[in-house]
């Protein structure tokens, strides 16, 4: 095959654009295997030049802090295992919730008639343009005031009933769906409710999965709002705990090695998951425009 | 549906009713949270606005004093002017790499495996991003300043100089979303049909002609969207400002949420603080406006 000026530049382009977009991964993931003292000696070495597993078991807690200082680290008790359940708890429950009760909203909107549809569904729509920052104060300050400051309902809650953005998604896929199997079941007497359950959420499975991905990855990414609800070790958050983690280095030289092992743990989960159903996700970005 | 006959009529009111029943069960979660955690707030932030509050003692109101105070703070217009110019760094360069990545992508005949690639970024927190690439733009350890130590170059104060610290925040984030824009340009490329290309290459045209004069311009709804959209996103930056330099070194990254952030949970200013968000909100308001009668206008040009 003849090799053309525009066929080389599109090959240098990819590999360009993948290697700008890999590289700062895999210099994470080499710097998380390397012995904290190399990472000084030998600060340009590819391969991790003193390979160890010694990193992550400092930030997860494995080991004591005799053991910690001697794999390198401060002695510092770091667990990250609480962070990572934490980050796992609350975002299921944000996916598991507002994914179901938007899968409801949505297909009364594309569904059903009733007073008002369209002009809830259009102040609905209205809150995807307020910025986040205008809602943050006063929702704080209903946290703090209902005692839910440090729990996991705390930081859970305003996404848990709904966001605009899920109904105005699984609308949209309702809309596109066909009628004829609920029209048939509604003819043979089943309820609404049964309808929803057993027709219209498992003909919907590959949409309402997609979206639950992606929420699940927006509430894994948030950081503002756990920092301000979550700041409690109990409850903290992945992102929370990694700009912690990164200040109490700060004084001393920076912990890198102990960081990016502790940057890995929040990388590994949406990796798995991107990596399971990309695609999807790929695809609905297509599918939606926006996000 | 089928016809309503005269004998189904009422029947088909309670049916109605009955439906309407079910549709509230069907929304009131949602109805609850839209409620509680979106409208309710709304109107109180825009009552916390009017008052005088530490959270400790009762709000007092002050009328509109916070945001006459606003206007003579210096902060406020130091604000604006990093946010303005961190969203210049970053939405052209942004958004002509995104048309160029995403004219690869369609090169590369829909390959999934180079849209998951560079989409990867973009599903990591602002956390983790801002943490990798401190990493690597450490002033002593990173690689980049190793390399360039060892090629007998100047040390590059990467986040810490007041030069630099903005446009790197605004790079950073570029490799965050830049994948993500490239795919929603990419989306728009597919809505182009290959007729017209065809028949532009027939009539001689070559490849840069096309881009320029059919492509481009065919784009140019898509391309509003995706600018409109990243406009008001990048606006609204925070995270990796809270992470990489906190508003500094003396002020030069303190963006609108930073500085927003700072006067309420640092300061306690909470009435203040949500004066600001509020003239921020009016803000993009005026600004999508703008764009979106730019982005019309030079249509009707062409």
């Amino acid at each position: 095959m003849k090799m053309t000026l525009p066929r080389l530049l599109f090959w240098v382009a990819v590999v360009v654009i993948a290697l700008v977009t890999l590289f700062p991964f895999y210099w994470a993931a080499r710097t998380a295997l390397t012995f904290p003292r190399a990472v000084y000696t030998h600060p340009t070495a590819f391969l991790p030049p003193e390979l160890t597993i010694g990193n992550y078991q400092r930030v997860l807690g494995l080991v004591d802090a005799e053991t910690s200082v001697r794999l390198g680290g401060s002695g510092q008790k770091i667990n990250f295992f609480i962070f990572l359940r934490n980050s796992i708890i609350v975002s299921t429950l944000i996916a598991v919730g507002q994914v179901f009760f938007s899968a409801a909203a949505a297909y009364a909107f594309a569904r059903l008639r009733f007073p008002l549809r369209r002009q809830i569904f259009g102040v609905y729509l209205s809150a995807l343009m307020v910025p986040g920052i205008v809602l943050l104060i006063p929702n704080f300050v209903l946290i703090k005031s209902l005692g839910w400051l440090n729990t996991y309902q705390g930081i859970a809650a305003p996404a848990f009933l709904m966001s605009p953005f899920a109904v105005f998604f699984l609308r949209q896929f309702f809309l596109g769906m066909n009628r004829e199997l609920e029209e048939a079941a509604l003819v043979e007497g089943a309820g609404r409710l049964r309808i929803f359950f057993q027709i219209a959420i498992p003909l919907s499975m590959t949409a309402i999965s997609t979206l639950a991905i992606i929420t699940f990855i927006y509430s894994w990414n948030d950081y503002l709002w756990p920092l301000l609800i979550g700041k409690n070790e109990g409850v903290r958050m992945l992102t929370v705990a990694l700009g912690v983690f990164k200040q109490q280095g700060a004084q001393n030289a920076p912990d890198w090695a102990g960081l990016m092992a502790g940057t890995m743990l929040a990388v590994v989960p949406v990796l798995v998951l991107f990596l399971a159903f990309g695609k999807r996700v790929i695809n609905s970005i297509g599918f939606t425009g926006f996000r | 549906m089928a016809e309503p006959s005269e004998k189904a009529k009422r029947p088909r009111s309670t049916a109605r009713l009955q439906e309407s029943g079910t549709a509230l069960l069907f929304i009131i979660p949602s109805l609850l949270g839209f409620m509680v955690f979106f409208a309710i707030p709304a109107v109180r932030g825009l009552y916390i606005s009017f008052t005088d509050w530490n959270l400790l003692t009762p709000p007092k109101p002050v009328g509109l004093a916070n945001y006459v105070a606003l206007f003579q703070d210096p902060d406020f217009w130091n604000a604006l002017k990093v946010t303005t110019f961190y969203v210049l760094w970053n939405i052209p360069i942004q958004t002509v790499l995104a048309v160029i990545v995403a004219l690869v992508m369609q090169a590369a005949s829909r390959s999934t495996l180079l849209k998951g690639v560079v989409l990867l970024p973009w599903l990591m927190p602002n956390v983790v991003v801002a943490m990798l690439w401190m990493w690597i733009l450490d002033p002593t350890l990173g690689l980049i300043n190793v390399a360039v130590r060892a090629l007998g170059g100047p040390l590059i104060p990467f986040l810490s100089s007041a030069n630099m610290a903005l446009p790197t925040i605004a790079g950073i984030n570029i490799w965050r979303y830049l994948g993500y824009t490239a795919l929603l340009v990419f989306a728009g490329l597919q809505t182009i049909p290959t007729e017209v290309n065809e028949a532009a290459r027939i009539d001689g045209a070559d490849d840069q002609q096309r881009f320029w004069h059919i492509t481009l311009p065919l784009l140019r709804p898509v391309l509003a969207f995706v600018i409109v959209t990243s406009v008001l996103g990048s606006f609204q930056v925070f995270d990796t400002v809270a992470v990489t330099t906190k508003g500094g070194p003396i002020n030069v990254t303190k963006v609108f949420n930073f500085m927003i952030y700072q006067q309420a949970f640092e300061r306690f200013r909470m009435g203040y603080s949500t004066a600001v968000s509020m003239v921020l909100f009016l803000i993009l308001i005026g600004v999508g406006l703008i764009q979106m009668r730019l982005l019309k206008a030079g249509e009707a040009e062409s």
